[in-house]
């Protein structure tokens, strides 16, 4: 029942060489301050950092203490002190309060400034505004790919997301473009590139530009990975916002994976204590389960306990020599299975008690009657109800989206009485959150010309199109319309299947969905492998509001193996979630294909609605 | 939500996809349980001696070594050593599962030494030799002066190529308003929002505002990025201006009353709200701004009155229920609540009675009663529940209506562990047969079950349900003297 690649499946290339480089890189950027130092981290790159180097390694590079970025007064008696943060201007300020305090004291010291993945120029200009540019030496540590499993690489960007689709800056645009430059001169040409979507294509615009300025260096360089396909995560919003159920889905809903590894509770561990766990293939029981569907992990579950119990129970029979083989031999690992096994039972029964608590069952069923587009009455009543209750503000939220995508957005009636009741149950103050979601196209209002026949819209489309050229083109999201219904019915992504589907075999992508949905964007994306291009798909280009936006390019290479050519690197600019990764690993076993995911973050629903939420929780 | 279980069923059914419950009777559930059994008997054998492969964790869970275990070291210590060794005595009882060892130490040697990988790989230091701009050996060793250009003649395209890179580079030589509009464009042009903003951050310096603010009204991409740029560095008076000069009121408005988040005094935090009420909101915005100017004035005053009260002592609902946290800045609903629960019975006069509540903010009747309901609920004060339900018509009849559904009644009295007569109370109340007879049978309201039973003459169902009760119970008395009942004419 697990996942098991076809014997023909292309090795994947071994990335655990971007750790290494970013290792070295940070090395050689505290030997730049030679001598004892104390380092300030910024909380957000702790765990990263943890990922890639160890307090040893500091150690060693003199870092003396070491303390996180924070607000509160610093102790630190160090002559020497290095900041490793993330370009932010709060940070700045931060580093320009303790340099001016510093100064004020008549103290002098050395101050070092580490940006990663890169600084930015805003920042530069506060530290000079401050007066301590030049009293600060500044630094890039261009750590922009973290891998967080053998397929998995992830820029830890959360900020990407709200960043780009709700401010439309375009400032990480440059980091995606290096990362990917990193990654062609490491592993190779790309032959094949496809890609959709506004910041897909300048991405792929810088990076080329890159590659052109550095010329020659990948040049006679066999491509190991044959395909690349970059994807704007508003190309789907549905996929996100929708209630995981496969096992790594559901874990990380239910207690956030965090720079791949989760914090479970005493209520899972069954004792008093929490244990932080690295989730990732090297365990052995997760990966097992972590793209099942949550209705078979039971099963699973405990027949490993029972298989396991046999195995204990081989012992009673041995004399001392196959008892000292066993011991020596076989225990181990299998107290080892034994903790992982009593994890994942303990992580299940808890979803379980949280998911009957909220009747995750009715949640679920106007999820799929949303996807479906039947009884949307019932479906908002329910959501009213939901928002009356005070249940959770981003669950709320996250439905209305969910709504308001898949009809094209709210009736005015609604969209009025939905936002006054949400605005009476969690606070005025989420005006601007609304405000917000309008502006990224999450939550919007069905304009009165939305009624209009298709003819007349597109007629009216056109019109505006002309008299309003570069502006609209630039500001497009307030216009978008979703057209979810006609693009599920034109791609299929709702299945119709004849009786049950059954998740234990799964017979396509939606199984991710219980067999209600497959993931948009991951059908766009094996409609296009198929294809090997656009073509065809122009009606749902035209859909997608991506008919201007859709690309493909690459490198062209006759000599790339055929190994390559089923390996693929998929690009989620503003984040990718775990369903989506089990859809395509589920897709690679079908077709023989090797998936490589690169996400500027992992994300699902309730990242997306807090990343738009004015009002911090 | 009127939907019942055998509704439930029925979608399932009817749909394709496989019904999931996450009902405690499952299978599944019990499947799941048994395996925790199994893998729990295990653990004696395997607890023994557990630590040999793990590593140490401190209490919070990180492994000990880690940088984030490090931080929180160096932050407890410099706090009071006393509690970081107490940290440092119980961290051996702690195991950690699956975190890798720390990886060995990589000499700075080796980095320039490099690796080869498979032969299609190339070494690390001959990428260092080649190309001094590659972009993953950092180009730190040399001192920036030497990015610095004195020539002064690079051309827009180059200029923003260097920006790019991150060189320092003069913008100076941009100096008629051509130049820097082309400079502007060719940033544009690049995609790097980060070299747009560094140019932004120049013509902001160097061009008047109003003359700024034209050139970007038909550059979006700019605008966006100077928007954004304002708001992160906190120029909130130029983001105002340049709203206004855009004629984007809306978003001037919201950008103004975003401001009042900042605001920690509550007096101070409504004297500025008082200041939104006139802005160029939307018709419907504008009734939000100042519905939540007159939430917090009325929480200020219902603030300073209990907790007076509070501290007096002598208001016995206050002694009962003593508060948990101050009612200032609570969405309206809380407020309502918090009303319903500590000034229920105040007339409609008085600014913290429910009723004034109600008409005030134009609170829906559902939302009332739903709120109402779980407060009266909480106390226990069940006449004031039923009084929630009952109407007079104009014949003076007394009748039982809920707006929510009394399905919806039941279980929020369940939740708040009404006892069984008042439960029973209403899930006779509610309408669907088959739904009463599911809440009857989940919240043990055996009456209702068996007199459903008997009115739908469901024999079958009376005696599976026997099974159900205690042995000599009333109830039991009760199912057979009915099913012994020879008036009874029984469907099945």
């Amino acid at each position: 029942m697990a996942f098991h690649h076809r014997p023909d499946a292309p090795e994947l290339p071994d990335f655990s060489m971007l750790k290494r480089l970013a290792r070295d890189q940070l090395i050689y950027l505290l030997e730049q301050l030679p001598g004892k130092k104390d380092l300030f981290i910024e909380a957000d790159l702790m765990s990263p950092l943890d990922r890639i180097a160890s307090v040893s390694i500091l150690k060693q590079h003199e870092v003396d203490k070491l303390y996180k970025v924070e607000n509160k007064p610093v102790l630190s008696s160090s002559e020497q002190l290095c900041f490793l943060v993330r370009p932010r201007i709060k940070n700045m300020r931060y580093i320009a309060n303790l340099v001016n305090a510093d100064k004020l004291a008549g103290r002098t010291r050395k101050y070092k400034v580490i940006f990663s993945p890169q600084k930015f120029y805003a920042c530069e200009m506060v530290l000079e505004e401050e007066g301590i540019y030049g009293d600060v030496s500044c630094d890039e540590w261009a750590f922009s790919l973290l891998p967080l499993d053998v397929d998995l690489l992830s820029m830890e960007l959360p900020e990407f997301f709200r960043d780009y689709f709700l401010e439309g800056d375009q400032r990480w645009i440059n980091t995606v473009a290096q990362a990917l430059h990193l990654l062609s001169t490491l592993y190779g040409p790309f032959p094949n590139c496809y890609g959709i979507g506004r910041c897909a294509k300048m991405s792929h615009e810088l990076w080329r530009n890159l590659e052109e300025e550095e010329d020659g260096e990948t040049k006679g360089r066999k491509p190991e990975i044959g395909h690349i396909f970059l994807l704007d995560r508003d190309v789907d919003f549905v996929t996100a916002l929708c209630s995981q159920v496969v096992y790594e889905g559901l874990v990380d809903d239910t207690f956030r994976i965090k720079c791949g590894s989760v914090d479970f509770g005493p209520e899972v561990t069954s004792s008093d204590r929490s244990l932080k766990v690295l989730l990732n293939a090297d365990d052995k029981v997760f990966h097992e389960i972590r793209n099942e569907h949550f209705s078979n992990v039971f099963g699973f579950l405990s027949q490993k306990a029972r298989n396991l119990q046999a195995q204990y129970d081989r012992r009673r029979g041995m004399d001392i020599k196959q008892m000292k083989n066993f011991v020596s031999q076989e225990l181990k690992g299998l107290k080892q299975e034994h903790r992982l096994l009593s994890l994942h039972i303990g992580a299940c029964e808890s979803i379980m008690k949280k998911k009957t608590k909220q009747d995750f069952q009715e949640l679920i069923k106007t999820e799929h009657a949303l996807l479906e587009g039947f009884s949307t009455r019932d479906s908002t009543s329910y959501i009213e109800e939901h928002i009356d209750r005070q249940v959770s503000p981003i669950e709320s939220l996250r439905l209305m989206c969910l709504l308001s995508i898949t009809e094209n957005g709210l009736i005015p009636k609604d969209y009025r009485s939905l936002k006054t009741q949400y605005l009476q149950s969690y606070g005025p103050e989420h005006l601007l959150t609304f405000s917000n979601l309008r502006r990224a196209g999450l939550l919007t209002e069905q304009a009165p010309g939305d009624t209009l026949t298709a003819v007349e819209s597109k007629v009216s489309k056109l019109v505006t199109d002309k008299a309003a050229g570069k502006i609209t083109d630039a500001f497009s999201s307030l216009a978008k319309r979703s057209n979810f219904r006609a693009i599920s019915k034109k791609l299929n992504l709702i299945p119709r299947v004849d009786g049950e589907y059954d998740l234990k075999v799964p017979r396509d992508m939606a199984y991710v969905f219980s067999g209600a949905y497959v993931p948009l964007s991951c059908r766009v994306i094996e409609q296009v492998l198929e294809r090997r291009s656009w073509q065809g798909l122009e009606e749902v280009l035209r859909l997608l509001n991506c008919s201007e936006l859709a690309f493909t390019g690459g490198t062209k290479d006759d000599k790339a193996p055929s190994e390559s050519l089923r390996l693929i690197l998929v690009v989620f600019l503003g984040g990718c979630t775990f369903s989506e990764i089990s859809a395509l690993r589920f897709l690679g076993r079908e077709k023989g294909y090797r998936f490589i995911f690169l996400t500027t973050a992992i994300t699902n629903s309730a990242r997306l609605m807090e990343a738009m939420s004015e009002v911090k929780a | 939500m009127n939907r019942t279980k055998v509704d439930e069923e029925e979608y399932w059914n009817s749909s394709k996809f496989k019904a999931f419950t996450f009902d405690d009777e499952d299978d599944e559930l019990s499947q799941l349980k048994e395996s925790k059994r199994a893998v729990n008997s295990l653990r004696d054998f395997v607890d023994d001696d557990d630590d040999d492969d793990l590593e140490r964790v401190s209490w919070t869970g990180e492994p000990v070594g880690s940088i984030s275990w490090s931080i929180k070291e160096t932050a407890g210590s410099s706090g009071s050593n006393h509690e970081g060794r107490e940290q440092l005595k119980s961290r051996n009882s702690f195991s950690y599962a699956q975190l890798p060892k720390p990886p060995s130490s990589y000499s700075l040697s080796s980095f320039f030494r490099g690796r080869t990988r498979l032969g299609s790989f190339q070494s690390l230091s001959d990428a260092l030799t080649d190309t001094p701009a590659k972009s993953y050996a950092p180009e730190l060793g040399r001192p920036k002066g030497e990015f610095r250009d004195y020539s002064n003649d690079w051309s827009p395209s180059d200029t923003v190529r260097r920006l790019r890179k991150g060189k320092v580079c003069s913008l100076e030589r941009f100096r008629s308003l051509q130049d820097k509009l082309l400079l502007l464009e060719e940033a544009v042009s690049m995609h790097d929002g980060n070299v747009i903003t560094a140019v932004l951050i120049f013509l902001k310096r160097t061009l008047s505002k109003e003359v700024l603010f034209r050139e970007l009204e038909v550059r979006q991409v700019a605008l966006r990025h100077l928007i954004h740029f304002l708001k992160e560095i906190g120029d909130q008076k130029l983001l105002l201006d340049l709203f206004r000069f855009l004629d984007r009121t809306e978003e001037l408005a919201l950008s103004h009353y975003r401001e009042h988040l900042s605001i920690q005094d509550p007096e101070k935090r409504k004297e500025f709200l008082k200041t939104c009420i006139g802005l160029p909101f939307s018709v419907e915005d504008a009734a939000h701004i100042q519905d939540h100017y007159t939430l917090l004035e009325r929480q200020i005053i219902i603030e300073a009155n209990d907790r007076h009260l509070e501290s007096a002592g002598q208001t016995e609902i206050f002694r009962k229920h003593p508060r948990k946290a101050s009612i200032l800045n609570m969405p309206l609903v809380t407020t309502l609540f918090y009303s319903c629960f500590y000034h229920y019975t105040e007339p409609e006069g008085t600014f913290s009675s429910p009723v004034n509540l109600k008409k005030t903010f134009k609170i829906p009747d559902k939302q009332y009663v739903l709120t109402a309901l779980a407060a009266r609920a909480k106390l226990r004060a069940w006449h004031d529940v039923d009084a929630l339900f009952t109407t007079k018509n104009w014949l003076g009849y007394t009748k039982k209506r809920a707006p929510i559904g009394f399905h919806r009644v039941v279980e929020i009295l369940h939740k708040n562990n009404a006892p069984v007569q008042i439960l029973q109370e209403y899930v006779n109340l509610v309408e669907d047969v088959d739904t009463k007879l599911n809440l009857a049978t989940k919240f043990k309201c055996h009456d209702v079950v068996i007199d459903t039973c008997r009115d739908l003459k469901d024999r079958q169902q009376l005696l599976a349900y026997r099974s159900k009760v205690d042995k000599g119970s009333a109830e039991e008395e009760k199912i057979d003297a009915i099913l012994s009942s020879m008036q009874i004419r029984w469907k099945n």
